[in-house]
């Protein structure tokens, strides 16, 4: 079964690696040209040192059962990223993937029908298991020191619960981009910005060549809102700061707190403004409507100029798009408007285990290590992946724009702050938020209606 | 009044003669099907037939084509300018047959190994008791019978739990027993539902007769109106095959675990990423897990076509 | 026998489906010859055989869970505190929940008429025609394709772009709209009218079923009848009201109370193109909102034993279908 499955890759991984090995270790790249062409999906695994698992006893013939919400085609990388373990150790890693992973693993939980491991990638989800349904199980010394050594301390503290250190960082994702059309920029005669009001001028300066300068879209399925909160959340980064910014999401300050009402005035200059938005689909009410995953399309047929999304949106564009700082499509740091400062909003999942059995351990241990990172950057050939772990040598990652994004979440000069929604209790970071960003856009509802009306849902316990 | 009789099989040729037998040798059916045909000589009675075919099909269509066209086509333009410049490629259905590193076979082994048992199963049951509730007299038989067909209403998803707890108990999560079982159990009210309203109208002198000549529940339920329940059992057969073939969440909980269990549809909604984007992806994958269906419907279509029971009516 | 519990290969799969299902038929088989093996068996042992096996998986399976929500719908979050009537207090305190109940019942009304009488009048006029199969086929279509794909159709259909130049339309309705000189809609946007383009997407997967299962019944329709009727000059629309609409009058009510609860229970369809937004969510796709994305049991189960509420009507109706035709009998 599982292991006829894992051979087959492995064979596809020989006879690719040759030519693969070349990618991923030439600096200069030629980027997603081969974005979701399946034969080259495989590299050289990297040798790992195997001695340090003996601590964790004899394992070999055991299984590990992993569940995560990481779905084909990254679930192939994903596995890959296995195999040096499972040759050390001799586990099996039990793989599946869902889109309906949240859902489906709190109702797993509660019937007792636990995995021994799960990706999960929101730090409140995290507390709610560990709350709600005590199935968690502390990391165990060796992963902890993996994180101590290879992760900031944000990081170690997003995958705590109640001062006890349950999940160490795997993956990590950047949300604090604007995407853009180098060649167009070039041709128009435009400059990247580098600051905020940089970037007004810009936008301004767009309007002025008679363009629509930003597009943007919330729609997604059941989840339609979260990209607005994610707008919301960079802007309160830049105008609050990030320790005000830690506060709001901890219900220290309140929802509609005077910060936060400025910080969604200074999202509606952007986003309600008719002469900015919404190029290539509309007015206004047109962002609550349109998905995101089609938002930025624009840029490359000429239409919008500007479009701020996560670095996993490089995923989005039509295969033959070439990301690159000389290509079709790039992305620049979303600007501060304070000298001096770096705020970084981003996401990433928690390797959280339901077993405390030593292959169990060991494998937390293993995904928490400098290995694991260097191999899945390896074997990652399509590129669209970093991890914030520090030991990870970013000249192993497949394509430019991931180095850029390495760099960013390695710079000392830059604060990360995790996705505030994803900390916030689940009624408002996955409820009301969603909804009032959504009539924000669809029903014009101001700034303070909206913060109010997402205070009021805040829950009392 | 009259009650509608479901239906014997008529002989292949009676079928062939309903629809080109010639005029001068009319029989019952022929007349009927005569009958029928002038019924839609009305030119409206054609043109609406027409227009809700079309209405129908279009979005179908829409897909179809749109699933051989590329990303960025169907972002920026209408499917329905490539009958202007027809540009089509099988980009998306590659990814669909072959982007997954377990083959696209297993999955559809998987879904026919959960289809057939979870539809044989609930079918039987339900026959069975609604003939109890058609034909056996009991006391509390309708109180019995209206709380059965309201638990339709019970969403699965409270069910999910509970189910799940038990056959963690027994060890049976993550095998096709679970799947089986927990299929059959949700189709039950409405299959005892649909099959009674069928079983029920089955004329009493039928039965009386079979019961003269000292026949006992079990033979009358399989001698005398099994054959004449086949159209029943084909329709609805056909509705529990295509919920069976299209659930997502039962196997989703029940079959959870690994590639052994999954149906396609799992594999078809994993299609659309991680992060839900590559729909276009999933648009060759639909059309993809509509063959079987398909094929099932156009292969039963025949039981309830034919279908007539001379005669017999009773007020 | 690890094989039955585990199967590999795609043999153990097939192997292991056969042995099911003769498993079933021989328990059942046994059932059966059990319960008629006296001479003269007494009735309650006959009604336990033909009815015991499928009341018994329903017991476990559906009425023990559904008492357990409602049970749960009296506790917290956990289900750890008792909190009386507060989820029910809750649910209907909420703003949008009027229009919530009010959505609900749009949809409970229109889908099942709409869908039957389409599916009636459709499966009419193609009965017995040269291209009836292929017609049956086409309307079909719609309920073999998954809710997903429907999804995915109907968000095309009602796909919007604005009325600027170089901006083709990629929606078929808004497109239409455009040949006929009008504006360009946000169909799934503006209210209250995008609750009806929603319920349009279930008419049109729910009207194969009413049109598969009636079909059926017109074709049982007794000649002797028809005949009668034609000798006494009925056609068209006065056979079609006086003769078909009551002879499969029993069929009629049982697909607009099947389709009634399916849609009741439906929340798909609203999850994926609205996600409940704009004013167009239903206490279906509430419920599961709170319960799984949420995970707000007690709260979730309220809204479900709601939904439980819904169907009294639908019940109430079906017990006079019932006695109706238990006197006629």
């Amino acid at each position: 079964m599982r292991i006829a499955t894992r051979r087959s890759s492995a064979v596809l991984a020989g006879g690719a690696a040759l030519a693969l090995a070349l990618t991923a270790c030439a600096p200069s790249s030629n980027d997603t040209d081969d974005d979701g062409d399946m034969t080259t999906a495989a590299a050289e695994v990297p040798e790992i040192d195997c001695s340090v698992y003996d601590e964790f006893g004899d394992l070999d013939g055991t299984t590990v059962s992993v569940y995560t919400s990481i779905v084909e085609p990254e679930q192939e990388d994903q596995e890959l990223s296995y195999d040096p373990f499972e040759e050390c150790t001799g586990v099996t890693v039990q793989y599946e993937g869902s889109r309906e992973f949240e859902a489906q693993l709190l109702v797993r939980l509660q019937a007792g029908n636990a995995p021994d491991i799960a990706y999960v990638p929101q730090p409140g989800l995290l507390s709610t298991i560990v709350n709600d349904t005590g199935a968690a199980v502390p990391a165990p010394d060796a992963t902890a020191a993996n994180v101590d050594e290879y992760f900031s301390e944000s990081w170690k503290g997003y995958g705590t619960v109640d001062g006890t250190f349950y999940a160490a960082p795997l993956g990590a994702n950047i949300k604090s981009y604007v995407w853009y059309s180098p060649s167009a920029f070039e041709e128009a005669g435009y400059e990247v910005p580098t600051t905020w009001d940089e970037m007004i001028e810009l936008s301004d300066q767009i309007v002025a060549d008679g363009k629509i300068p930003w597009c943007a879209g919330i729609a997604s399925g059941d989840a339609t809102g979260w990209p607005a909160t994610d707008w919301v959340e960079d802007v309160v980064l830049r105008v609050a700061g990030p320790d005000a910014y830690d506060q709001w999401t901890t219900h220290e300050i309140p929802f509609n707190d005077p910060q936060i009402v400025e910080s969604l005035d200074e999202v509606a200059n952007i986003l309600k403004n008719e002469d900015y938005v919404n190029a290539g689909f509309g007015g206004v009410d047109s962002i609550a409507a349109t998905e995101w995953d089609g938002a930025g399309a624009p840029i490359l047929d000429g239409n919008c100029s500007m479009h701020r999304a996560a670095n996993f949106y490089q995923n989005q564009w039509p295969e033959g798009t070439e990301v690159a700082e000389d290509g079709d499509v790039y992305a620049f740091y979303l600007p501060s408007m304070t000298e001096g400062e770096k705020p970084i909003l981003g996401g990433g999942e928690f390797v959280v285990a339901f077993d405390d059995r030593p292959e169990v351990q060991a494998f937390q241990t293993y995904l928490s290590s400098a290995d694991w990172a260097n191999v899945k950057a390896a074997v990652t050939t399509r590129g669209g992946w970093v991890s914030a772990n520090t030991g990870l040598d970013s000249e192993l990652l497949a394509t430019d724009f991931d180095r850029l994004s390495a760099d960013l979440l390695a710079d000392p000069e830059a604060e990360f702050r995790f996705d505030g929604s994803d900390l916030m209790p689940g009624s408002v970071g996955a409820g009301t938020f969603w909804s009032e960003m959504v009539a924000f856009f669809a029903s014009d509802k101001s700034s303070q209606e909206v913060a109010d009306a997402i205070e009021a849902s805040w829950p009392t316990s | 009044m009259s009650v509608p009789i479901p239906a014997v099989k008529l002989s292949e040729q009676d079928e062939k003669k309903a629809s080109k037998g010639p005029a001068s040798k009319m029989s019952r059916i022929d007349r009927r099907a005569a009958a029928g045909k002038k019924a839609l000589t009305s030119p409206w009675a054609t043109v609406t037939a027409i227009v809700i075919a079309v209405l129908w099909t279009t979005p179908t269509l829409g897909l179809l084509i749109t699933s051989f066209r590329p990303e960025q086509d169907i972002r920026s333009s209408g499917w329905w300018t490539t009958i202007t410049r027809p540009w089509f490629n099988f980009d998306n259905y590659e990814s669909a047959l072959f982007g997954s590193s377990t083959q696209l076979s297993t999955f559809f082994v998987n879904s026919i190994v959960i289809t057939l048992p979870a539809v044989v199963i609930p079918i039987t049951l339900a026959l069975l008791a609604s003939y109890a509730f058609a034909w056996i007299e009991f006391r509390g038989k309708n109180i019995l019978f209206i709380a059965v067909f309201a638990l339709q209403v019970v969403p699965i998803q409270v069910t999910l739990i509970p189910l799940l707890s038990q056959y963690v108990d027994w060890g049976l999560n993550g095998t096709f027993w679970a799947v089986w079982l927990s299929h059959s159990i949700f189709a039950l009210p409405l299959a005892i539902f649909l099959l009674h309203n069928f079983m029920k109208e089955i004329p009493r002198s039928l039965i009386e007769a079979a019961r003269m000549d000292g026949a006992g529940h079990v033979k009358i339920f399989f001698q005398v109106l099994m054959p004449l329940l086949v159209p029943a059992i084909a329709s609805f057969g056909i509705f529990q095959f295509l919920w069976v073939w299209n659930d997502l969440l039962v196997s989703l909980t029940f079959a959870g675990g690994g590639r052994d269990v999954a149906p396609l549809t799992v594999r078809v909604a994993e299609m659309a990423g991680s992060r839900g984007g590559d729909w276009h992806i999933l648009s060759a994958g639909a059309f993809i897990s509509m063959i079987v269906p398909m094929i099932v419907f156009l292969a039963l279509q025949r039981y309830f076509v034919r279908g007539l029971l001379a005669g017999s009516v009773k007020g | 026998m690890d094989w039955l519990l585990h199967a590999d290969t795609t043999t153990e799969k097939l192997l292991v489906m056969v042995v099911a299902i003769l498993l079933f038929v021989a328990v059942m088989s046994i059932i059966l010859f059990a319960v008629d093996r006296p001479k003269s068996p007494p009735r309650w042992i006959v009604t336990v055989g033909f009815l015991g096996p499928a009341l018994l998986l329903i017991l476990f399976g559906l009425v023990y869970p559904g008492l357990r929500t409602i049970y749960s719908s009296f506790f917290d979050r956990n289900g750890q505190n008792f909190v009386g009537f507060d989820n029910y207090a809750k649910a209907f305190g909420q703003d949008q929940f009027q229009q919530v109940l009010t959505n609900t019942a749009l949809w409970v009304i229109l889908v099942p008429l709409v869908s039957t009488f389409l599916g009636l009048l459709y499966a009419v006029l193609v009965d017995r025609t040269r291209f009836e199969k292929l017609a049956k086929v086409l309307i079909f279509l719609p309920m073999a394709i998954s809710m997903v794909g429907a999804g995915i159709i109907w968000k095309f259909v009602y796909e919007f772009r604005p009325a600027q130049q170089n901006i083709p339309q990629v929606g078929l309705l808004n497109q239409i709209l455009v040949w006929l000189g009008l504006d360009p809609q946000q169909f799934l946007l503006n209210q209250p009218l995008n609750t009806f383009f929603l319920i349009a997407v279930m008419i049109w997967i729910q009207t194969g079923f009413a049109m598969t299962i009636l079909s059926a019944a017109i074709k049982a329709i007794p000649d002797d009848i028809v005949e009668a009727a034609r000798l006494d000059g009925l056609s068209g629309v006065g056979m079609f009201r006086s003769i078909t609409v009551p002879s499969i009058r029993p069929a009629l009510v049982v697909v607009v109370t099947t389709i009634a609860m399916g849609t009741l229970k439906v929340f798909d369809i609203v999850r994926t193109m609205t996600g409940g937004n704009y004013g167009t969510s239903v206490v279906a796709n509430e419920f599961y909102t709170q319960s799984f994305r949420q995970n707000e049991q007690g709260f979730g189960a309220a809204l479900a034993v709601v939904l439980f509420v819904f169907v009294i009507p639908i019940v109430m109706y079906n017990v006079r279908q019932l006695r109706i035709t238990e006197e006629i009998r």
